[in-house]
């Protein structure tokens, strides 16, 4: 099939999947009376008495499919409604907040596809050896822990003990000040890259000191994710026959396995990393609250917790464009490492 | 039945998964005899309640009286954790024991009618899956009030399409057994043909998975209590009780891990009871997994 028509069909999958999360939301959220959620447009408590205005304004009372329709009439118009969790509309809150979320996944997802592909492998090359058994407990003691308190131990030793070495939040109070100065540049509220693109070397190092943690504290578990699905996979893959065909050619071990098992093996691998990503980048809810690292994740852990519906909704739209896409760079991927996979059909 | 005992031998012959059976057991006997270690004062309202001594903030170390010290509030944390591992099987027992009902009914409609059923139930399966658990879970939580129930709730609303995909994959296959079509033109009706040929033939896979999905389920509602959405202040659950010590991470400048028992033990028991059905789920699957068995 060509490229483009694909492209066009898997892009029109968006339409059902936007619309069935998004109802899903706004009918949870309709388990709320009117008046419950007018009260969430007031910000003084001398306003309770213009609730009914609120609620007539906005046809809270309105029957389901009515508010949905409104809604969905908005944002065909380009708007997504107010996130009070963020202070601005919803469609500048998920820009504010992006940047912070994609630098914690650019450092991440490397870290985590490429050590996970790489430990599988020699795990699954040295099957039954003491390196392959060693790797398995770090990847299941890996799995097994949880991810917040992880966090809270990490920082515990390099925030507490080592003195503020590792501290929370993104940046320095000195080097936040500086950051929105006028001396600073903002190209893509990136901290690290806009560091290197200012040629501001202290910026660089603070943005970085308050990445270690929350990098190592996400890709833990995620590593171990990949490194048990690489093994796996590997170990299928050296079972077939053209290992046996590479061995039996004399070709030493080392090409056998990284050029004709590890190729094969990358698949199953390949579709996970992608939706590791999509994880990664659709906010590290949990990472994101601990370190106060204020992304995508924490803000939307805060509408969530707070009832803000707009931001809920904004969020749900952002996630199911995002995984749909990813979806998608995933196959054309496939399609480079396994020849024998066309786009829109099955293996040959 | 032969097959059973060869799989336990299996189990406890390698060292790995023999430690994640030592670990459950242990885990199992806690959940028995945590109303005898750890006695529940006379006259509480609830035992899972944990008992205080006295009402000051700051977390005390392990003494006799407390063997692993008192979080914030002087909340006993060695009764804390023994009564959170009852707790622990709790949720997931009733979890699980929900989403495999589901699971099961709506997999074997989607399965065995196939058609329209089936393409509804699966796009319904697609849409939860596009989406974080977290965050739907949360939002859940957010309706319904924070409680250890809302969270068993939201925890089954995300885990069901899961089981629901696997079972339905499994009738599939199954539903084309001769002995079904057997059954069929026997004029046995779909309900009885479903219960009695398809499901006891098909359910395997999903026991297996659910048996193995015990520590994520922990794992997954230690981790919405940690977010200040599931049990209250003071209940006996390993992750409310780890949120709880967030306030605690940092001591004082002269001692900065003062507070370490705090942080660090409710922590432990999650991550320990989290690997023991890890240890024995990667066991289970080498087993199972025949082109993986073989070598």
């Amino acid at each position: 099939m060509e490229l483009r028509s694909y492209i066009i069909r898997r892009l029109l999958l968006l339409i059902p999947v936007l619309w069935g999360v998004t109802v899903f939301i706004f009918g949870i959220t309709m388990f709320f009376s009117p008046i419950e959620r007018a009260s969430l447009y007031i910000t003084d408590i001398k306003q309770i008495s213009a609730l009914p205005e609120i609620i007539a304004l906005y046809g809270l009372d309105k029957p389901f499919y009515v508010q949905y329709g409104t809604w969905i009439n908005q944002v065909f118009h380009g708007n997504l409604g107010w996130s009070t969790v963020g202070g601005m509309p919803v469609w500048d809150a998920i820009w504010h907040f992006l940047p912070a979320t994609l630098e914690l996944a650019i450092f991440a997802a490397p870290l985590i596809v490429f050590t996970g592909i790489f430990l599988g492998t020699r795990a699954a090359a040295n099957k039954d050896k003491p390196v392959d058994h060693v790797t398995r407990i770090l990847a299941i003691s890996g799995w097994s822990l949880p991810t917040f308190w992880l966090g809270l131990v990490l920082m515990m030793v390099f925030y507490g003990y080592f003195r503020g070495f590792l501290p929370p939040d993104r940046l320095s109070f000195w080097m936040d000040a500086l950051v929105n100065s006028d001396a600073f540049i903002r190209y893509t509220h990136i901290n690290t890259i806009d560091a290197i693109l200012n040629l501001n070397g202290r910026v660089l190092l603070d943005a970085l000191r308050h990445l270690i943690l929350p990098v190592i504290t996400i890709s833990t578990v995620n590593i171990a994710f990949i490194m048990r699905l690489m093994r796996s996979s590997m170990l299928e893959s050296l079972g077939r026959g053209y290992v046996l065909t590479a061995r039996a050619k004399g070709l030493d071990e080392r090409t056998v396995v990284n050029k004709h098992a590890r190729r094969n093996a990358l698949i199953p691998v390949i579709t996970v990393s992608g939706y590791v990503f999509a994880g990664l980048a659709s906010g590290a809810v949990i990472t994101e609250s601990i370190f106060s690292f204020k992304g995508i994740g924490w803000w939307a852990y805060q509408a969530a917790s707070r009832l803000d519906i707009p931001s809920i909704l904004g969020f749900a739209l952002f996630t199911g464009v995002l995984f749909v896409l990813v979806n998608l760079i995933v196959d054309i991927i496939y399609t480079r490492v396994d020849p024998r996979v066309r786009l829109g059909g099955t293996v040959q | 039945m032969t097959d059973w005992k060869f799989t336990a031998r299996q189990l406890v012959r390698n060292p790995l998964s023999l430690a994640g059976v030592i670990i459950i057991a242990i885990f199992v006997i806690i959940a028995i005899i945590a109303p005898l270690v750890a006695p529940t004062p006379a006259g509480a309202r609830d035992p899972y309640l944990i008992p205080r001594d006295g009402y000051t903030a700051q977390p005390q170390p392990p003494s006799e009286e407390h063997p692993f010290g008192t979080t914030e509030g002087q909340y006993d944390i060695f009764y804390g954790v023994m009564w959170g591992t009852r707790s622990a099987f709790r949720v997931a027992l009733i979890v699980i024991g929900i989403t495999i009902l589901i699971g099961v009914v709506l997999g074997s409609l989607a399965g065995y009618f196939g058609g329209v059923i089936d393409e509804v139930i699966m796009r319904i399966t697609d849409i939860f899956m596009a989406f974080p658990w977290l965050i739907l879970a949360m939002a859940i939580v957010a309706v319904i009030g924070p409680s250890l129930r809302s969270v068993m709730i939201a925890l089954c609303a995300v885990w069901w399409p899961s089981y629901a995909r696997l079972i339905r994959g499994d009738i599939l296959q199954v539903r084309e057994e001769d002995y079904v079509e057997a059954a069929r033109g026997l004029g046995a009706s779909s309900g009885r043909v479903i219960t009695r040929h398809v499901l006891p033939n098909a359910i395997y896979p999903a026991l297996i998975m659910a048996s193995l999905d015990v520590g994520a389920v922990v794992l997954s509602a230690a981790a919405l209590s940690f977010l200040g959405l599931g049990a209250p202040e003071g209940y006996a659950d390993w992750g409310q009780m780890t949120q709880f010590a967030h306030n605690w991470i940092v001591g004082p400048t002269n001692e900065p891990l003062k507070y370490w028992y705090a942080v660090t033990i409710p922590g432990l028991f999650i991550f320990f009871f989290v690997l023991g059905f890890n240890l024995l789920g990667d066991a289970f699957r080498d087993i199972f997994d025949p082109r993986l068995a073989r070598r």
